[in-house]
């Protein structure tokens, strides 16, 4: 093994619900969905309107503020609905799927034959470029950059997270497909960073074109940032491009057969699933049928994503873009008689404050009570502790509330992301709403940045 | 409980807005919130959080005060007993103490408590628990003898002017148990200092022992008597006037001990403090010219209010520093600058309350410096790059 990166800082929140290894393939489902939630710095604007027909891979909408950039439809179908929030802001675009899905046809493409400008058409023409997504900002790459190099993060630490060897399992030729591809992208090195603790799947270890980096250490060490900061951080000016597993296997099943094939593994986690497993499947799938009579009664949060980074969605919710993870947990929705005063053998904290120290090994159902009143800081050193980034994370969330650009930026802004800050989140004592706060910084500095 | 939840759901309309309490709000929602945790649940980022918050906080560390509380209260029993020549059980001496010590509690919470929950209001904000560690630690570090309405002035002030002024709890630059017992010593120094001030009965000084002069070891020492200072041992277990709650170095590291070990208290500033005190210690034992700077360093922290302000003074997160580098100097500093307080300047026997609060002052100073330490590692990395 190579270079192995010894991370300290962090937390494994031991939670119930791990998915089972066991790949199952569920009937199709009926709505599919785009969101361009899933996206940041966002303006969308329609490609397909309701009652239109698309084929998988047809464009469904695009974004304003980078055009180049559209977002395509994993189906064969008819647009049935646009679903909007506040201010006629979208939120999904529902296609309803055929029974036997037609595909848009971008012709076949060996990327070692191919120049970097037709890899970019392909790409951009499939709408498969939005796959590929740059720091600093966590934005869409764009494709005119020159990345000083490409991330792929070949594990995932959070809670309940899939295993990615399970995700990738027998994909070997088109994740190495898509590695080529990416290599056309970049002349800098494309870093495949993988888990120390275990021996990982043959289609990353045997992956070439790359450079294998290991990490051992709690969550968040799988966050692509983490191994950014660690192994080649960004400096001002510098642009780095990252994407996962099995976008990149997507992208060589593009190549390979010319269409986008939406098909991805995605684990069903959490406490008030009855049988948590894997599910080969399309991306943007209506959860609906998996999760009907497979969670446990009372009120439930389904979550697109893990519980410390993902988005809420309803029982018939669609599965987010890059997603790989559904999680059922309880709702927390009730009143407890004097909470902050129980000895709390049953609740999970990183404070010895809680009895729960008693049993460390316990896994816990944690439901989505907020526990406790949002404060302004008082206990200091809290995210110190599970932040394994070089950064001064209090600081630079305070630099980012007084809105001062330069300090942002003296600070580290652009190294980080809020995926990153989302156990700082979790650990708050004054309950400060983090990740949204990191995102606000990181829209402001786009803006001053435009 | 559920009728007692009931009962709140039913009268809750009134505090609300348009309802005919609605200026109490703060207040109901304070008490609401006591009783039973909010149903709120996470709206945005993550949906899972620790079941840590501010009351558990705040109460793990008034429960961290109850043994220097509840000593101290045997020991104003003692004390006054020893004073007066009487004899009593242990029990006998825990009730006098206990009358003259609860009242004191009283005021300092109702005074402190009923400015925030102005201030809650005013501002409309949530109230703050803060205080409750506050509203603990004023009564511990005043002497027995100090006159209720003195007890309310410098509650009122150190709140106010210490804490509400800045914002409220997390704003305040100054620790306000130590600004209320700063504001005391500097507007009424004749009940915060000498020697008759710390035994109950003393200022009286009817039905007095001969030669019972009531002096702490730290005024003997600084009127360089040290020969006559109690042994180490009564001083590290409590037996000796002071204030309230910080004679008993047993019972300040008892508290300690949890507050380590729930991880509520900051073992970087405990540590460094004490090492800062150690290290001031022994400079001046080496250049020792009267026989307090003789005084044994490791002496040095068993006596006045080193525990007990190393331990609870100091750690106040929102006061102290909040880099990890600049916790190790900070307490460093304190420990250095009590010890030199107290023994160099004979105005100042309790150089503890000077130290912390002057580096109170500095301590976002650290702060800036080990930020910036980072920010040029940043720049570095930047222009290595460029170059």
């Amino acid at each position: 093994m190579a270079n192995v990166y010894k991370i300290q800082k962090g937390l494994d929140i031991p939670l119930l619900g791990e998915a089972e290894k066991v790949v199952r393939t569920p009937d199709p489902a009926r709505y599919y969905a785009m969101k361009p939630i899933d996206f940041n710095w966002m303006r969308t604007k329609l490609i397909a309107k309701e009652g239109d027909r698309v084929k998988a891979g047809s464009p469904l909408f695009f974004n304003k503020l980078q055009p180049d950039v559209q977002f395509p439809s994993p189906v064969s179908g008819k647009v049935v609905a646009v679903n909007r929030g506040e201010r006629r802001k979208i939120l999904e675009v529902v296609v309803e799927a055929d029974d036997k899905i037609e595909y848009e046809e971008f012709g076949k493409g060996e990327p070692g034959d191919m120049t970097r400008e037709e890899v970019v058409d392909k790409l951009l023409k499939s709408g498969l470029w939005s796959f590929i997504r740059q720091r600093p900002y966590s934005v869409s790459a764009n494709p005119k950059d020159e990345p000083k190099a490409i991330f792929i993060s070949g594990f995932n630490t959070a809670p309940l997270a899939p295993d990615n060897d399970v995700l990738v399992k027998g994909e070997q030729e088109n994740f190495q497909r898509g590695i080529d591809v990416l290599s056309k992208l970049t002349n800098g090195k494309i870093h495949l960073n993988l888990n120390a603790s275990y021996p990982p799947s043959e289609v990353f270890t045997q992956a070439k074109g790359v450079q294998h980096n290991y990490f051992k250490g709690p969550h968040p060490t799988g966050n692509v940032g983490v191994q950014i900061n660690k192994v080649d951080p960004i400096n001002a000016g510098d642009i780095v491009w990252y994407t996962y597993p099995q976008d990149i296997i997507t992208i060589g099943r593009l190549f390979e057969q010319g269409i986008y094939d939406a098909t991805k593994v995605v684990a069903l986690t959490g406490s008030e699933i009855k049988k948590p497993l894997y599910y080969r499947l399309l991306r943007g799938r209506s959860i609906a049928s998996l999760v009907r009579d497979n969670v446990n009664e009372g009120e439930l949060r389904y979550i697109s994503g893990n519980v410390l980074t993902g988005n809420k969605i309803s029982s018939e919710g669609y599965l987010g873009f890059f997603d790989d993870q559904i999680t059922v947990i309880p709702e927390g929705n009730y009143h407890e008689f004097v909470g902050w005063a129980k000895p709390g053998f049953n609740k999970f904290s990183t404070s010895r404050s809680f009895f729960s120290w008693l049993q460390p090994n316990r896994k816990y159902r944690i439901d989505t009570n907020l526990k406790g009143g949002e404060r302004a800081y008082v206990v200091s050193g809290e995210y110190e502790k599970v932040c394994p980034l070089d950064i001064y994370p209090v600081q630079l969330i305070k630099a980012i509330m007084i809105g001062d650009i330069e300090l942002m930026e003296k600070l580290g802004i652009y190294e980080v992301d809020e995926e990153d800050f989302a156990l700082c989140e979790f650990v708050c004592t004054s309950k400060t709403p983090v990740q949204s706060i990191i995102r606000k910084g990181l829209n402001m500095m786009i803006e001053e940045m435009t | 409980m559920r009728a007692l939840r009931r009962y709140i759901d039913n009268i809750k309309p009134h505090f609300e807005k348009g309802g005919k309490f609605e200026k109490l709000n703060s207040t109901f929602e304070a008490f609401e919130t006591l009783l039973f945790v909010p149903d709120q649940v996470t709206r945005q980022g993550s949906h899972i959080r620790d079941a840590m918050d501010m009351k558990r906080t705040m109460s793990i560390v008034v429960l961290a005060l109850v043994p220097a509380l509840l000593f101290g209260m045997w020991n104003v029993g003692y004390q006054h007993y020893l004073a007066s020549g009487q004899e009593g059980t242990t029990l006998e001496l825990f009730w006098e103490g206990f009358k003259l010590v609860l009242p004191i509690i009283v005021v300092s919470y109702v005074t402190g408590l009923a400015i925030e929950f102005a201030f809650a209001q005013i501002r409309g904000h949530e109230v703050n628990e803060g205080f409750l560690v506050t509203g603990m630690l004023i009564p511990l570090v005043l002497p027995v003898d100090v006159p209720l309405w003195m007890v309310a002035v410098s509650t009122a002030f150190a709140v106010i002017i210490g804490k509400e002024v800045f914002g409220g709890t997390g704003m305040n630059i100054l620790n306000p148990a130590l600004l209320a017992r700063a504001f005391l010593f500097f507007a009424y120094p004749a009940y915060m200092s000498g020697n008759e001030v710390w035994t109950h009965g003393l200022m009286e000084g009817k039905g007095i022992v001969d030669g019972f002069s009531g002096a702490t070891p730290l005024s003997m020492a600084a009127e360089g008597n040290v020969s006559q200072m109690p042994d180490a041992t009564d001083m590290f277990l409590g037996f000796i006037p002071g204030s309230i709650g910080e004679t008993s170095t047993l019972a300040v590291l008892l508290g300690a001990l949890l507050l380590l070990y729930t991880g509520v208290g900051s073992w970087r500033i405990m540590l460094s403090t004490f090492v800062g005190g150690l290290v001031m210690g022994l400079i001046l034992n080496a250049f020792a010219v009267n026989p307090f700077m003789a005084v044994p360093a490791w002496e040095h922290l068993v006596m006045g209010g080193f525990a007990f302000g190393a331990v609870f003074m100091a750690t106040d997160p929102v006061s102290a520093a909040q880099t990890k580098r600049g916790k190790y100097i900070y307490g460093f500093l304190i420990g250095l600058l009590a010890i030199l307080i107290r023994v160099i300047n004979p105005a100042y026997p309790e150089g503890v309350m000077l130290a912390i609060l002057l580096m109170n002052v500095f301590a976002p100073l650290i702060d800036h410096y080990v930020v910036e330490s980072n920010i040029k590692k940043r720049l570095k990395r930047a222009n290595i790059q460029a170059a």
